[in-house]
Formats: C-alpha cells, structure tokens, sequence
C-alpha cells in the first residue's frame, strides 16, 4: 500500500493517490495533495470541496454531479451552477478531482 | 496517466495489424505496464464477500502474495467444473484451431496482441487442461500444446482474461458455436477461487452485498437523488411525477442500474422511466434494498452471481408484487435470461407478467417473471398507448449501438429499434457487421470499466468508435443510444476520444423527451437542458 508523509505523519493512499482512510483528511493535507499535482486551491474550489464533505457527511457518497451543479447554483448564483464552471475549477472532473482533494473515496459501478 | 494522442493511438493500432509474432506464444512472458492491467482487488472487499485471501497487492509486483496451495486450489477447481459443466468440457475438446474466430475480437483489433485472439484466449486455459486431462499432453507436454500452471501462466491468465470482456462477438462467427466468454467466465471464477480478482468487481459486488448496488447507495442517498430528478422534471416539463419507494402491494417492482439512479447520463434515463410511469399510471415501486440491476457477480462466480440476483427476487416477494420490470441494463439481464431459470429455478411465487395497460402476456418472461423495459413500451407503442411527439428528437441525429447482453445475450434486436423509430426522426445505422449479432463492444464491459485501464479500454473500443465515426460522417450523428448502464459509463470517454461531438444516452431518454404528458407546459429544453430544435435563442 502507498502512503504519503505529511506533517510527520504517515497516511495510506491507493494507486491513485486517493486517501484511504476517511479520518485521515484535514484541510491542509487537502491542499497538500493537490499541491503535488501542482493545483493551488483558491476559496472557489474550497467551496466545492466543503460541499463534497458536508453531502459524504451525510450520505456516505460524493453527490453525483448534478446535485453539485444544482447546490452550487443555489449558493453562488445561476451562472456557476453549470459543468462549465466545475470543470474550469477541476479540469480533469469535479468528481474525480475533486473528491481526491477533499479526502473521499472514487465512484465504482457502471459509473 | 496521459493517455496518447489519438494521431498515435491510430498509428500504434495500425501497426500492430496483423504483425506475425517472433516467437511462439508459450515463450512470450506476460508484462505489466500502466494502462495494460486492472489494479488487483483489495482486502476490504474480499472479506465482506468472504473470498479467500483477502489482502493489497500489485499486480505488477513480482510477488502476488499467493496462498501456498492456489495451484492445488485452481487445478481442483478445473476438474470440477470440467465434470459440473459439459460446456466447459467441450469448449476444451473441440477447437480445431481454425482461426476463424481470430480477428472478430475488439481487443485483438485494437492490441493487435495475438493472446486477445479468442482461439488463443481459449488455448491458454486449453493448455492447463491437455497437460492433465489428455494423453496426448501428459505424455508429450509442449508438442501437444499442453503445459503445466504455473505462476506465469497465472499472470498471463490475469491479464488475458480480463482483456475479455465477454462480449461473445467470436462466439457468432465460431463454427463449433464454442463460447469464449464461457471459457474467460470460468477463468475468472478459478482465480477468485485462488484469491485473485480485480478491484473494479470486488469492490461494486461487496457494495452490492452490503447495501443494495454497486455504488453503494444508502437508502437515504437514493431518496435524494430521485428527489432531485423528480424536481428537475417538475422545472422542465410542469409535471409532478410521483414514485414510491419499498411500497407493499404495487403491482410491478422496478429494478434498475443503480448508476441511472445516480450517474450521469444515466440519470435522464431515469428521468424518461419515471415520466413514462406516470404517463401510464402504473402501480409500481422502487426499492431500496433492490437497489441494482447489474450483478458483478457474474464475473466473479456463479456463486456470487445467484447472491446477488436473489436479493432482487427477495425483495419482490417480501414486497408481494405481481411481476418484475427491468430497467435498461446490460448483464442484469445476462443473468436473468439465461442463468437463472436453471441457477435458481423459475420464479413461481410471482405471477405471470401481463401489461396492465395493453392486455400483453410476456411469455418470454413466463419463468423469471422479469419483463425487459424496451420489450413493455415497445408493446406500448404498438398499441397506440402513449402519446409521443417525435420531433422533441430533432435536435438528434441518433444511433443505436446493440449491447452485447441484450443482443447476443438475450436476442433483442428489434425492440429498442421500434421504439427509436417511434420517439425520433433521425435514426441512423452504423455497418452491418458491426450492429446486432455482430455488434462491436464497449470496450469497457464486464467490470473492465475502471479509469487505469483507460488506454486497453479505448483500443478495446476502437472498432466500435470506428464505426461510428462512418454514421458521424455520412449522416452527422451526434447521439449513440444504449440500452445499458455499463455503454452510459463507458462511451463518453470512449466517443470523447475517438468521435468528439457523440454524446450517449439512454433509450428512455428519448422516450421521455418525446413523451406529451397531461397538462405539462411547453418544452423548451430536453431532459439533459439542452435546448430543443427550433427553440435555441
């Protein structure tokens, strides 16, 4: 299993970089992983990525785009409750990126 | 991983065209590199599923961190099944080795590898067989084409086998009608017996045991997310649609992908489905628990296969339904039609489907009780039931691509068709020898559909892009319908590559764009937003 060292301490990550174990994220090993891929997360991607959280909080899975798209309309207005808006956020996939960031665990499935 | 641009993509591809290989392929030692190979199953999956030898390990590791006994383990395991299934005896005994199968497979057009010819796919399990089971291989070995399991042979069966993705295309053109997708099933199976499987099955089929469906959807996440395309339907059509959920005593239990319930595009597939339902009023519910059309079981063993689909019998009986109708997915109904009137026996205590709405008794479904959705409102239509309007499909030029469990799987051809017809203008067919029986593959089926496995996945998928790429230049098409949740998954990575400007979706989505419900207000947008024919600003 890999790992990543971060402020001392030593966390699982799988093949793709993804933290194992749930407990293990914090905001600042958030920014540190996407740091490594040579992302700077600014308050918009904080924003999608406390989103994430708070949705995994409560129904142990990242929400499926649209639900994002639509909360994010809701909150930050129409114009950047669209994929457009995500994707200029995290180019390669709000779910994918995204979720590696804020320390949830990838989709399976015919998905 | 970058993948290659499709310029070198193309180039790597047409050079391995029919390149004869140097050495024989026994001497070619199997290799490991990124985009080649699923990542190997994890330990937590394992133990919810009780598989044995649960733990992390890297295929492209040299030590696989084997039990002592998997060779023992595999070897009984394959006289078994030679005496349990007399398919699997014969498929050993009865290539002539005549190659015909050799260039119909997907992933051999698109690897040009020489193992991905379905003759040799066969020939490597082949091989373990004569050197136990016939004279000729015990006494002669390698001369007769037989030889010994071996952790080499392991890992080429690893790699090979889930470079199958049971599509059965060369089983058509095999003149003993033997079917390699059987032979790959049972490789699959003597590999989990050993302790040796890929992620992208174990982990969706251990969710599926513990919550319901592949995605491991809670009830309460399920709930949200139907209530959400509930609301999206509200705003685009004017219309309140209302399913139910676990309801005791609806008539018809609903069983679909959980992706439709949760993944885009196959998200407005549901939403069609649901607007159908109250278009027709009919008394069915949705469940919770029988969360999942699709059975990842199937490519692991027959034994999780029959444990996973018995949830969704279950379920019907517990809710006291009358019959079953199944969404659009793909080896749900590989299972269904033809596993499990012998795996588990028919469904007696569900009563014979009948349409409420038209009278149809589907005879076809007389034993699993289970009516496949293209087959009910193909019936619909037929019966002037419903009230379309085709052009709200204009604005699409459509084809349809045959899934493999549908078509080859279960012999539905026509239906999906007929109601294509009936719901769109712009219906265009891709070469024959690339639709119906002989469809092309996804590339990405049978739990292949994992994002390292991207550039097998999109040389897979070759063929099948090829072909649309005719349709998109002859005919400008720029949608390809499918009736299943692993094509929704698949494709638009697929088409994004190969043909960008193709979108994929779902039969129902189009039913559901061209549905006239009671009272709903003018449409402007279809169910995914985009603007509709004549009505951009």
């Amino acid at each position: 299993m890999a790992t990543i060292e971060f402020q001392g301490k030593t966390c699982e990550v799988d093949e793709e970089g993804y933290l194992t174990n749930l407990d293990d994220w914090t905001p600042e090993i958030g920014e540190f992983i996407a740091k490594k891929e040579n992302m700077t997360l600014t308050e918009a991607h904080w924003e999608v990525i406390n989103f994430l959280r708070e949705y995994y909080d409560e129904y142990q899975i990242a929400p499926m785009i649209r639900v994002l798209t639509k909360a994010v309309g809701k909150k930050l207005g129409e114009e950047k409750g669209n994929n457009k808006y995500l994707y200029e956020l995290f180019p390669e996939g709000p779910a994918k990126q995204a979720c590696k960031y804020a320390g949830l665990p990838k989709p399976t499935g015919c998905v | 991983m970058a993948l290659p641009k499709v310029g070198e993509m193309t180039d790597d591809i047409l050079k391995k065209q029919n390149v004869l290989p140097k050495k024989s392929w026994m001497e070619v030692k199997t290799t490991f590199e990124p985009g080649t190979y699923c990542y190997g199953e994890k330990a937590a999956p394992g133990e919810i599923l009780d598989l044995p030898n649960p733990r992390d390990w890297d295929p492209a590791q040299d030590d696989w961190k084997l039990l002592p006994n998997w060779k023992e383990t595999i070897q009984k395991g394959f006289q078994t099944r030679l005496e349990r299934f007399r398919s699997l005896k014969l498929f050993m005994d009865i290539c002539v080795r005549c190659g015909a199968c050799a260039d119909k497979c997907h992933f051999y057009i698109g690897t040009g590898d020489p193992k991905n010819m379905p003759v040799l796919r066969g020939e490597l399990m082949r091989s373990v067989y004569r050197k136990e089971n016939t004279v000729g291989g015990k006494l002669l070995g390698k001369l007769a084409g037989a030889r010994e399991m071996t952790e080499d042979v392991l890992k080429e069966w690893y790699k090979y086998y889930y470079q199958c993705t049971e599509c059965r295309r060369c089983s058509v053109f095999c003149p003993y009608g033997i079917d390699t997708a059987e032979i790959t099933i049972h490789a699959r199976e003597l590999m989990h017996e050993a302790g040796v499987g890929i992620n992208q099955i174990t982990g969706p089929a251990s969710n599926s045991f513990m919550t319901g469906n592949h995605l491991g959807l809670k009830p309460h996440a399920i709930l949200n997310s139907v209530e959400s395309l509930v609301e999206d339907i509200k705003s685009i059509t004017g219309i309140t649609v209302n399913p139910t959920f676990n309801r005791k005593g609806a008539e018809i239990l609903f069983i679909t992908p959980s992706a439709d319930f949760f993944a885009d595009p196959g998200i407005f597939t549901m939403m069609g489905y649901l607007l159908l339902f109250e278009h027709i009023g009919l008394d069915y519910t949705l469940s919770t628990y029988a969360s999942e059309g699709g059975n990842f079981g199937l490519f692991t063993s027959h034994e999780m296969m029959k444990r996973l689909n018995s949830k969704i019998y279950t379920e019907a009986e517990r809710l006291k339904v009358k019959w079953l109708l199944g969404g659009e997915c793909g080896h749900m109904w590989r299972v269904v039609h033809q596993y499990m009137n012998t795996m588990t026996g028919p469904a007696n205590f569900l009563e014979k489907p009948v349409s409420p709405v038209t009278g149809t008794k589907f005879s076809f479904a007389d034993g699993t009780k289970f009516v496949h959705i293209a087959e009910f409102t193909a019936d619909l239509i037929r019966h002037n039931t419903i009230k379309l309007d085709k052009a709200r499909n204009d604005h699409r030029k459509i084809t349809f691509h045959d899934s493999c469990n549908i078509s080859r799987g279960m012999g539905m051809f026509e239906e999906p068709r007929y109601v294509i017809n009936n719901v769109a203008n712009h219906f265009f067919e891709m070469p024959e020898d690339t639709i119906r029986e002989k469809t092309f593959c996804c590339g990405s089926g049978s739990g292949l559909n994992t994002n390292e496995y991207m550039e097998t996945r999109l040389k897979g998928g070759f063929a099948r892009a090829m072909a649309v790429k005719e349709v998109q230049e002859k005919n400008n098409v720029n949608l390809l319908t499918a009736i299943c949740a692993i094509d929704r998954a698949a494709f638009p990575a697929l088409l994004n590559y190969w043909n960008p400007g193709v979108e994929t979706s779902g039969l129902h989505e189009l039913v559901g764009n061209a549905l006239v419900m009671n009272g709903e207000k003018a449409r402007t947008v279809d169910l995914r937003g985009d603007d509709l024919a004549g009505s951009e600003t």
